[in-house]
């Protein structure tokens, strides 16, 4: 750990956080975590989804109560049980989903729960005459009268910060804050920073996006898988190496595999394109090719797509535009294709969560071992299920499949992650599918059995399947893919041959940082 | 994880054992202030449910319309769907059985009405869940909410058509001619007479059965057929369903159907078990306490049917109370019935932590 930035430094720390650890259950999220933030800077914490920045800034408002540790604020040790108490400190949080009531005011939302008397009549005048200083203090001006859902999302959020300064905050958390912005309004939102920290607020600044880090921060600090990994001053540091500390050097995992002998194309997609409810598009004219023998990796930052991709693809959700060419068939938004035809076509997923998708926990282990293959007749009768066939080969693939303990009884919530995790890539592999989609095969399961996992992907494709790997694992991307393709923001935006990836490029490709290198950095 | 250490009788028998343990002590404090000795009362409230012959015929009859509810709420249940309609389901299930038996009870034989009438208490019932069913599946509608409102536009197309209608010609009352014999469902004391078996004359009738062979098939349906797999399914992981393919909306559709037929059926014991005609109000809010019915029951069909004869008993019980201790009116045995249901379904997981949590520490510790 570098200390270098506070060796010359004059402030108070705003806020110190000293050994804080949170665990839920089996997971560590905060591990031993330090952190100095000087007072009066904007102070960046970067990494990469699930490192366990939103857990440690839920800790600091009062969401949870750390394990072990304890928090400084200006000086003060305090205890901060929940919300009101991390208010009373002068601590405001802006929220990446925003906390607003979208029928009510500007005014309203921000009174509320600081409405000051029983009468509204009193506190909106108040609080009038407050946001009108406040507005021309940090240079915030939004229409108090306006009704917050008419409001575009940038202004929202003016709303949020206004809602913290108003009730004192002298401290302000921002958890990714740009995530919802357009480029310009992100870039507003920065000088919005800037003045706030010219009045001697302090802010933090939670994102894993490297270009806002260099942006708008004094100092940054670098989270992965839950440990604070590196502290620098944000002039002295670069993009590649924020990125490297993002995504670590980890212990290179090994898995033999030979040339793959890669066949012909199996599935091809074309401009595959997908807009959700709120009419955001999730995936941008993606185009991919799945060859047999040949294992796909797509790497990225998770959210960037690699989810809506898998859905697409396997049939779950129905695409907006584009085509899959798949079995012989043509797939399209007008000729679809549900998840139970995909598998009758020969595809199998493995969905990136087993617990929300993969599995029904409540089941029994031999019931969840047929979980979207339940209509095969190799299960049924005329009428009732044929439980001894489905018991006797769900104990044959426990045995083949090393899933311990080895009872088909046993309710699938009970099996460590890893054995669920073999349960679910049992039962799609044992079909003998043509393509395999797999999303996030090791995650929560521990070392032994990702050797074993990864074993079996390799033995997979060297039996002739196309594979298409999800995974935030760089590591695990590059240790299996024969091509690599990034996905940011919905697209592809890079491809690289297997052999040829090196984790800084990735990295930098993952943060869409690639393209501009040469000229910005 | 702690749940797995969790002795299974636990959950299934001691836990809803201490919560009726609980209602019956705040019933016995209210009886306490009305001036009545509480002791005395539970002895007339268990002698009439289960003290002699006709007590016992009349609390299983009671329980028959209740395992139908009960088993058309824990169906719907296990889909992750709630069904409040229950009642109006009944109501039309009725209608369905006595528009048979009118049409056909002059010109068919008991043989051939039967199982039409059980058919048309099924399909009346079903067809009044579709909508709310298809609202919730295609529309989005919710289907707590239309289910209640199928209710009353049962309550309502029920006065509309025995006024206007099915009433008999002559009659101060809306209700329907009296059918022909061979148009209701024995007795069951009447057929265990011929053996010289007497077992009192009481309601109970051969419905009873029926209501017993759709525990065995509600419980072959969830748990050992694919379409009770995929049902299961739906209602504890919706994700996973729509990951494995499984058509949600077609689910609920179907399985509103098997609910809402099940329903229908206690149109079968009333209409054609008990009153022989078609009448007003005969469904007597069977469908509501069939809520609790399956709540206690754990929506287990074996569950439901001790759950059933409990309330069906608390009914009878109640009954020979009120006539033996006048002061305890039959409102106080609705209070009392409430209670049973406020502690086993709403305050079900008041005392569960703890209970359990007395019977993980030895275990971890």
């Amino acid at each position: 750990m570098s200390d270098e930035h506070m060796s010359n430094d004059t402030h108070a720390y705003a806020i110190e956080l000293k050994g804080i650890s949170k665990r839920f259950g089996s997971v560590q999220a905060n591990k031993d975590i330090n952190l100095q933030v000087p007072a009066g800077t904007v102070h960046g914490i970067i990494g990469e989804n699930g490192a366990g920045k939103s857990t440690l800034m839920s800790i600091i408002y009062g969401f949870y109560e750390a394990d072990t540790g304890s928090i400084e604020v200006d000086g003060q040790s305090l205890t901060i049980r929940n919300s009101q108490d991390a208010i009373r400190a002068g601590i405001g949080m802006v929220h990446q989903h925003f906390m607003l009531v979208d029928t009510f005011t500007v005014l309203e939302n921000i009174i509320l729960g600081a409405e000051g008397g029983a009468l509204l009549k009193d506190g909106v005048a108040g609080a009038r005459k407050e946001l009108k200083r406040l507005e021309q203090e940090f240079n915030l001006e939004v229409d108090v009268d306006a009704v917050v859902g008419d409001l575009p999302v940038g202004l929202q959020q003016r709303v949020e910060i206004l809602k913290a300064l108003y009730r004192g905050a002298r401290i302000l958390i921002l958890d990714e804050p740009t995530g919802v912005l357009t480029p310009q309004e992100a870039d507003h939102l920065f000088r919005i920073l800037h003045a706030l920290k010219e009045q001697g607020v302090t802010v933090m600044l939670i994102t894993h996006k490297l270009r806002e880090i260099l942006a708008s921060t004094d100092n940054v600090s670098v989270m992965r898988q839950g440990q604070m990994v590196a502290h620098r001053v944000t002039k002295e540091t670069s993009k590649e190496e924020l990125a490297e500390l993002m995504v670590g050097k980890k212990v290179r995992l090994k898995v033999d595999k030979d040339v793959p002998k890669i066949g012909e194309t199996v599935l091809k997609a074309s401009d595959l394109t997908f807009v959700d409810g709120q009419g955001v598009e999730r995936l941008k004219r993606v185009s991919l090719e799945l060859r047999a023998g040949e294992i796909v990796g797509i790497a990225g930052v998770s959210g960037n797509g690699q989810s809506e991709l898998l859905n697409v693809l396997s049939g779950i959700t129905p695409m907006s535009a584009g085509e899959i060419q798949f079995a012989g068939r043509t797939i399209t938004a007008s000729a679809p294709c549900n998840a139970a035809q995909m598998r009758e076509l020969k595809m199998a997923h493995v969905p990136e969560d087993r617990h929300k998708m993969g599995l029904v926990t409540g089941f029994e282990a031999y019931e969840a071992a047929i979980l979207g293959y339940h209509d095969r007749p190799d299960y049924n009768g005329s009428i009732l299920m044929n439980r001894k066939a489905m018991l006797a080969e769900c104990e044959e693939r426990m045995a083949a499949w090393d899933v311990r303990p080895p009872n088909p009884h046993l309710k699938t919530a009970n099996f460590s992650g890893g054995n669920q995790q073999k349960i679910v890539i049992a039962r799609e592999v044992e079909q003998n599918p043509d393509v395999l989609l797999i999303g996030q095969p090791t995650r929560g399961v521990d070392i032994g059995a990702i050797e074993n996992i990864h074993e079996q992907i390799v033995k997979l494709r060297d039996a002739g399947k196309a594979i298409l790997l999800v995974s935030v694992e760089l590591d695990e991307i590059m240790a299996l893919s024969d091509r690599i393709m990034v996905m940011f923001d919905g697209a592809v935006v890079g491809e690289v041959s297997g052999a040829e990836a090196n984790e800084q490029t990735l990295g930098l490709m993952m943060a869409n940082a690639w393209n501009e290198e040469g000229a910005a950095v | 994880m702690s749940q797995a250490k969790v002795p299974v009788w636990v959950n299934v028998g001691l836990i809803p054992l201490i919560n009726i343990l609980l209602a019956f002590v705040v019933s016995a404090l209210v009886i306490l202030a009305i001036g009545e000795n509480p002791i005395e009362a539970a002895g007339y409230l268990v002698y009439g449910a289960f003290g002699y012959d006709e007590g016992i015929g009349y609390t299983l009859y009671y329980a028959t319309n209740l395992i139908f509810t009960g088993l058309a709420v824990s169906v719907a249940f296990k889909a992750g769907l709630f069904n409040i309609g229950g009642e109006g389901q009944a109501y039309i299930g009725g209608l369905g059985v006595g528009l048979l038996c009118l049409w056909l009870d002059a010109s068919m034989p008991f043989w051939v009405i039967a199982p039409l009438a059980i058919l048309g208490a099924f399909i009346f019932g079903a067809a009044w869940a579709y909508i709310p069913a298809y609202l919730q599946a295609k529309r989005g509608s919710h289907i707590v909410i239309t289910t209640i409102m199928f209710n009353f536009i049962a309550s309502s197309l029920m006065v509309y058509l025995m006024v206007n209608w099915l009433k008999e010609e002559g009659r101060m009352s809306p209700a329907s001619r009296i059918f022909e014999e061979n148009a209701w469902m024995p007795y069951l004391y009447e057929l265990f007479e011929p053996f010289g078996i007497d077992i009192g004359d009481s309601p109970l009738n051969l419905t009873f059965l029926l209501a017993l062979v759709c525990c065995v098939l509600v419980w072959g349906l969830i748990w050992h057929t694919r379409w009770g797999y995929q049902l299961r399914t739906v209602g504890t992981n919706a994700t996973a369903a729509e990951y494995a393919g499984i058509d949600n909306s077609k689910v609920t559709i179907w399985v509103m159907l098997i609910s809402g037929g099940l329903a229908g059926f206690v149109g079968v014991n009333e209409i054609m078990g008990v009153n022989h005609h078609l009448l007003l109000n005969f469904t007597a809010g069977y469908g509501f306490a069939g809520i609790a019915v399956a709540l206690m029951g754990r929506n287990h069909p074996i569950g439901i049917v001790l759950a059933a004869i409990l309330f069906g008993a608390l009914y009878q019980g109640g009954a020979e109370l009120a006539f033996e201790m006048p002061s305890i009116t039959p409102e106080i045995v609705v209070v009392i019935q409430g209670l049973v249901i406020l502690f086993s379904g709403a305050l079900e997981n008041m005392l569960k932590g703890k209970i359990e949590a007395l019977f993980t520490r030895p275990v971890t510790a």
